[in-house]
């Protein structure tokens, strides 16, 4: 807005300048823009920015500097709570609840990850092809995906049942009821297959974005060398997606630890038969909460989270430069 | 001019859904047999995928008199009835639920699209010193996992006296970094010219965003309205621990509230979960284009 009547006297030369190489207009923004867009009100790039800035700060950074801040205080609900320095940390070497979350967490990471990553692979295969109707089963596929964790975590509720679909459907088959939702075990395991099963539309997406990139030549080169479909499926897509493959293991990987709601859902707020499948993030929001919630002792439990969080994801990207080199 | 913006708009719809890029065939012929073999398979997975979902529906269509647990299952209801919507109302005000989730849900696009479309304009256009270290922040911001910050992200809402209020379920998710980022690469994605023809014509940075910028990247402000709806309708943890007035509840902590408290009728949890996706699944089946590019960029910066 300060005077665009002064630009055209400065600008035509540059712009020249900048069209010369090739005729073609520059393509990147900032060398591009800087000679007139810069003229304007030098407040209002941060008007643009500061709502967004603004949550980010309160409700992003600060609460994340907060809790690192109480994880080495003794800090109650309704407490200010004063500098306890590692006692939290040590407290928790020695609480059984955690590690039982931790195991957990981690179980959960080992048993849905390689799950997320094969499936939807093999899923995105099966749709790939244009058949009749295939975007319809594709949409389909994707159903569980939109729907909300809650409804799904009912609805596997509901089928586990000790009386439910799935045990009537074993019962005929002359099977005995499973106690999907009372054994420890078991729980934990229909939480992943829960989990899996969410999951499975959405990677199954990001895969076929993937797949669409996969040059046909390699397959046709293949075929023509007598490579049945398992064989090209193992030489030719598979590492053709191999980088999809590690964001994917990424994204589970990272989602599977910080697992609460499913688990929360089916085997209740406690986390099943005397706590054994609690979570991380269970523990977090089970010793947070409530009015004698110690807000010190849970944050600790958070920074756990964070750092092994941000270990898998160093990891699972190290591991794709490793195979890289 | 106008065949400028053209063309920005054709990449924005080139860039759209990902998924729905036309794979390549291998260019051999389909033997019968394989087609019968996927159509199987696509027919399993289907049951699978849809049918838990269509056994919930069936659910809460029995009449109280039916055998729900009945072996072998009957899988359509003899006596259809629509009682159990009407019952489920009156054990919980599931409507008044389903409105906050709506507000929420309402509030929460708006704000994001505002909010993002704003903070995503100003990262990738305009010029001015700490423009850097303002995209550091929505990427640390993005970084930051939701379960690990809870209870503080709780005690900072009690500090400004906001729990327990909708306005406290929905302010730590408006303007999503993620979000901010989404535009940020949109806006980036435009020619420059366009702009900087608006600029000689005098437009000044209101007028420039308002009518030449924000118009073009239509496709994305979409994926950003649907996955903060999304979001907000489906959220969880967060609601659970800021609310816990039943007044305030929204659907989903509702719903939680009515399976523990009544849980031995399974008709009406059903009913419940029914009424809770029905709107999801609908809004799916209409705009799946933009829920499927959602993925695609979500996942990519995620």
């Amino acid at each position: 807005m300060t005077t665009p009547t002064t630009s055209p006297v400065s600008t035509p030369g540059k712009t020249a300048k900048r069209r010369a190489p090739g005729g073609r207009p520059p393509a990147g923004r900032p060398r591009g823009g800087r000679s007139r867009i810069r003229r304007q009100l030098p407040t209002s790039p941060w008007l643009f920015a500061a709502p967004g800035m603004l949550v980010a700060g309160a409700f992003s950074l600060y609460p994340f500097l907060s809790t690192v801040a109480n994880s080495f205080t003794d800090r109650r609900a309704l407490l200010p709570g004063s500098f306890v320095g590692l006692d939290n940390y040590r407290e928790m070497l020695g609480d059984e609840m955690f590690w039982i979350g931790l195991r957990n967490s981690t179980l959960y990471v080992l048993g849905v990850v390689p799950a997320l990553v094969i499936l939807p692979l093999l899923l995105a295969l099966l749709v790939e092809k244009q058949i009749p109707g295939i975007t319809f089963f594709r949409s389909a596929f994707y159903t569980p995906v939109v729907a909300s964790i809650v409804v799904v975590g009912l609805i596997w509720v509901w089928l586990l049942d000790e009386r439910g679909l799935v045990n009537s459907m074993l019962e005929v088959v002359g099977a005995g009821p499973v106690g999907f939702l009372s054994d420890q075990w078991l729980l934990l395991l229909s939480a992943m297959a829960v989990t899996v099963w969410k999951g499975l539309g959405y990677y199954m997406i990001i895969y076929l974005a993937a797949l669409g990139n996969v040059p046909r030549e390699l397959h046709e080169a293949a075929s023509v060398d007598g490579a049945g479909a398992v064989r090209r499926f193992l030489t030719v897509t598979v590492p053709a997606v191999r980088s999809t493959m590690v964001l994917v293991g990424a994204l589970s990987s990272v989602a599977a630890f910080k697992v609460f709601s499913e688990v929360y859902l089916m085997a209740g707020p406690d986390g099943g038969p005397a706590g054994e499948d609690t979570t991380l993030v269970m523990l977090v929001q089970r010793t947070g909460t409530g009015l004698s919630g110690r807000v010190g002792y849970s944050a600790a439990i958070s920074v756990v989270v964070f750092v092994v969080t941000v270990a898998l994801m160093l990891l699972v990207l190290r591991a794709d430069r490793k195979e890289d080199a | 001019m106008s065949r400028l913006k053209d063309r920005a708009e054709r990449r924005e719809a080139g860039a759209a859904a990902p998924g729905r890029r036309r794979s390549r065939d291998t260019g051999r012929r389909m033997p019968g047999w394989e087609i019968a073999l996927r159509y199987a398979l696509l027919l399993a997975v289907l049951a699978l995928t849809v049918g838990p979902f269509l056994w919930q529906l069936s659910t809460s269509l029995k009449g109280p008199h039916e055998d729900i647990f009945a072996s072998p299952p009957s899988f359509l209801p003899e006596q259809p009835t629509f009682d159990n919507y009407a019952r489920v109302a009156e054990t919980i005000p599931v409507w008044d639920y389903a409105l906050n989730s709506l507000t929420v849900a309402v509030v929460n696009v708006v704000a994001n699209c505002a909010g993002a479309a704003l903070a995503g304009y100003a990262l990738a256009r305009l010029r001015y010193r700490g423009r850097r270290a303002a995209t550091l922040v929505f990427i640390l911001a993005m970084l930051v996992p939701v379960e690990g910050i809870i209870i503080a992200l709780f005690t900072t809402m009690r500090g400004l006296g906001l729990n327990d209020t909708l306005a406290g379920v929905v302010l730590p998710l408006s303007i999503s970094a993620l979000n901010v980022l989404l535009m940020r690469n949109a806006f980036l994605n435009l020619p420059y010219e366009v702009e900087e023809a608006a600029f000689v014509d005098g437009a000044n940075v209101w007028q420039r965003f308002v009518r030449i910028a924000l118009p073009s990247v239509k496709g994305t402000l979409a994926v950003v309205a649907i996955l903060s709806f999304m979001g907000a309708w489906d959220d969880f943890l967060w609601p659970l621990i800021v609310l816990s007035d039943p007044q305030n509840f929204t659907l989903t902590i509702g719903l939680n509230y009515l399976h523990g408290t009544f849980a031995d009728d399974e008709r009406l949890v059903a009913a419940g979960t029914i009424i809770a996706v029905l709107p999801l699944v609908v809004l799916f089946a209409c705009l799946q284009r933009y829920f499927f590019r959602g993925v695609g960029e979500g996942a990519v910066k995620g």
